[in-house]
């Protein structure tokens, strides 16, 4: 590098070559404890002990499992999984509806003047602070909570889903309600008409299409993280898919990922028709 | 949602009709709106989801159930702050963070790998592998985190590493065709005129492509390594490793103090990442 007499040829000139290879070394430096603490060896993959149980694994997964009793099954868990994610949204509606009107602040009366009362700010933000909790406990660990409650069986990620999901829409039902054009519901509100009226005729008109979008797109997750949610116990494809891999069997774990997949594409799909119908 | 557009007011002769028709609110269900089937659509899905699933409602809303979880919210309430366990916490919280960014930088190199055959550069490029790399992309990405760690665990054993690759495949399918998009939609002039002067398809990508996309890449990267952060840490209940791996074996032998010490620290992590990606991206936009 430090050849300032004799010219590099343009091919071996980089004029940003000293920061590179700084960067380079700080990544180095910042990645060698995390490949310790992670137990990264690769090796170990290539094993001939783990080596021979993985490739009689994958050895099964073709040809899949086709028999009719099972892929009946199959088929009976993945409505299941469906089933699972519609009604966890159902309820997740009914937690976050009242509670993004009770929150949401362009619904607030005494904040038309100026600033809001003291009562109904410390309300709202209570409010919010329960949809955040909500939200921000994963929905397999609500799911391992209700597990040990309810015991094993799709209630469980019903419930689940249903309190993270309820929080997660909550809190973005608020964000697009309050960046929406506030000035036909503040009329509304300052003629005197009820806080529900000025939302059913001044708000709701305008984000819609919006909030239905953005609930389309929380269904189709749900749907993903419905068949997760099995893995603990809590019903549908992943439970059916978790017994399977612990007996080993790579026909039937093959069969099963394929309709995950054909599910995901499915619900992808609708969910992209619906929000082009009704937005 | 479920209204027929409403007909404008015609000109028409006026009467004194008790109820004007144009003032009529629409019909509740009209055959001809799509909106209108979707919503019978959806309502009819729900009641049948409701009616299939064998919801033990009795079971959930009895008295029994709620002196359960009354008593397990009241042991949740005193976590365990014994200092040797909250080490293991803290090792347990650095390896969760230390699998999500060793899977985030991995998928990011595997993404930016399967990117350039999964992007068509310019109107003459073939791209001959362009169907069937984005076809293993989707295959990548449309298994989730934890699917993939209950199949790894097969082959790597129970413990981080199995969680470290689940997290690099899924995170791999997602990045790579987030990236084959930018590769795609990168500004051609500068890769045209390197083209036209007969540089070699990978110099063209390294001097002209990726200095573009550049910033576009590390920032679809650390997103990802955001949500990996929050996916790492529940991997661990299928046996991935890190502060779900503590979660499940805890929460298994009804060690409630401790459980409630892994889920604040579980609570605490989310949030903090939430609160950086925040701050970051306020400071970022201004």
């Amino acid at each position: 590098m430090n050849s300032s007499a004799t010219v590099l040829s343009p091919r071996l000139r980089d004029p940003a070559w000293l920061k590179r290879v700084f960067w380079t070394c700080v990544a180095l430096v910042l990645i060698a404890p995390a490949l310790v603490v992670t137990e990264f060896k690769p090796w170990t993959l290539f094993e001939p002990e783990s080596l021979k149980i993985t490739t009689r694994f994958l050895g099964d997964f073709f040809p899949p499992n086709i028999e009719g009793e099972f892929l009946l099954m199959v088929a009976r868990e993945a409505w299941r999984t469906v089933a699972i994610a519609t009604a966890g949204m159902a309820l997740a509606l009914l937690i976050a509806i009242p509670l993004t009107l009770m929150s949401t602040s362009a619904l607030s009366i005494s904040a038309l003047p100026g600033r809001m009362h003291a009562m109904p700010f410390v309300i709202r933000q209570a409010i919010r602070w329960l949809l955040i909790v909500l939200r921000s406990v994963p929905e397999l660990v609500w799911a391992l909570v209700f597990v040990r409650v309810v015991g094993l069986g799709p209630s469980a990620g019903v419930l689940a889903i249903a309190l993270t999901y309820g929080g997660m829409l909550g809190k973005v039902y608020g964000e697009i309600l309050e960046s929406d054009e506030s000035h036909a519901t503040n009329s509304l509100l300052r003629n005197g008409s009820g806080r529900l009226q000025a939302f059913l005729y001044g708000l709701l008109p305008q984000s819609s299409a919006e909030l239905t979008s953005y609930t389309v797109y929380r269904w189709e997750c749900a749907i993903r993280s419905s068949a997760v949610l099995g893995f603990v116990g809590a019903g549908g494809l992943g439970q059916q898919m978790d017994n399977s891999m612990k007996m080993f069997r790579g026909d039937e774990v093959a069969t099963m990922l394929i309709v995950f997949m054909l599910l995901v594409g499915l619900a992808d799909y609708v969910s992209e028709r619906l929000r082009r119908v009704l937005a | 949602m479920s209204g027929a557009p409403n007909t404008p007011a015609r000109e028409a002769p006026r009467t004194a009709a008790a109820n004007e028709t144009y003032r009529l609110p629409p019909r509740l269900f009209d055959a001809r709106c799509a909106a209108c089937w979707v919503v019978a659509g959806i309502i009819a899905l729900t009641v049948a989801s409701f009616w299939t699933l064998d919801l033990q409602w009795a079971k959930f809303l009895s008295a029994d159930a709620a002196r359960k979880m009354g008593k397990f919210l009241g042991e949740l309430l005193s976590p365990s702050v014994d200092p040797a366990f909250l080490k293991k916490l803290t090792v347990a919280s650095l390896e969760t963070i230390a699998m999500s960014a060793l899977g985030t930088l991995l998928a990011a190199i595997g993404g930016l790998l399967l990117a350039l055959p999964a992007s068509r550069t310019h109107g003459e490029d073939k791209a001959r592998w362009r169907a069937i790399t984005r076809l293993i992309l989707n295959g990548l990405r449309s298994i989730p985190e934890l699917v993939w760690a209950a199949l790894l665990i097969i082959a790597a054993g129970l413990g981080p590493f199995a969680g470290t690759l689940a997290l690099a495949l899924h995170t791999t399918g997602v990045l790579g065709r987030l990236f084959a998009e930018a590769v795609e939609n990168a500004p051609p002039g500068p890769a045209y005129a390197l083209r036209v002067q007969g540089v070699p398809a990978g110099r063209i990508f390294l001097y002209s492509t990726l200095p573009q996309i550049f910033p576009q890449l590390l920032s679809y990267t650390l997103y990802r390594w955001e949500n990996n952060i929050r996916a790492a840490a529940v991997l661990g209940v299928v046996g991935g490793g890190g502060l779900g791996q503590m979660l499940a074996f805890h929460m298994g032998l009804f060690h409630m103090n401790e459980t409630s010490s892994i889920l604040i620290a579980m609570i605490l992590l989310v949030a903090l990442v939430d609160i950086l990606s925040y701050l970051s991206r306020r400071i970022l936009q201004r």
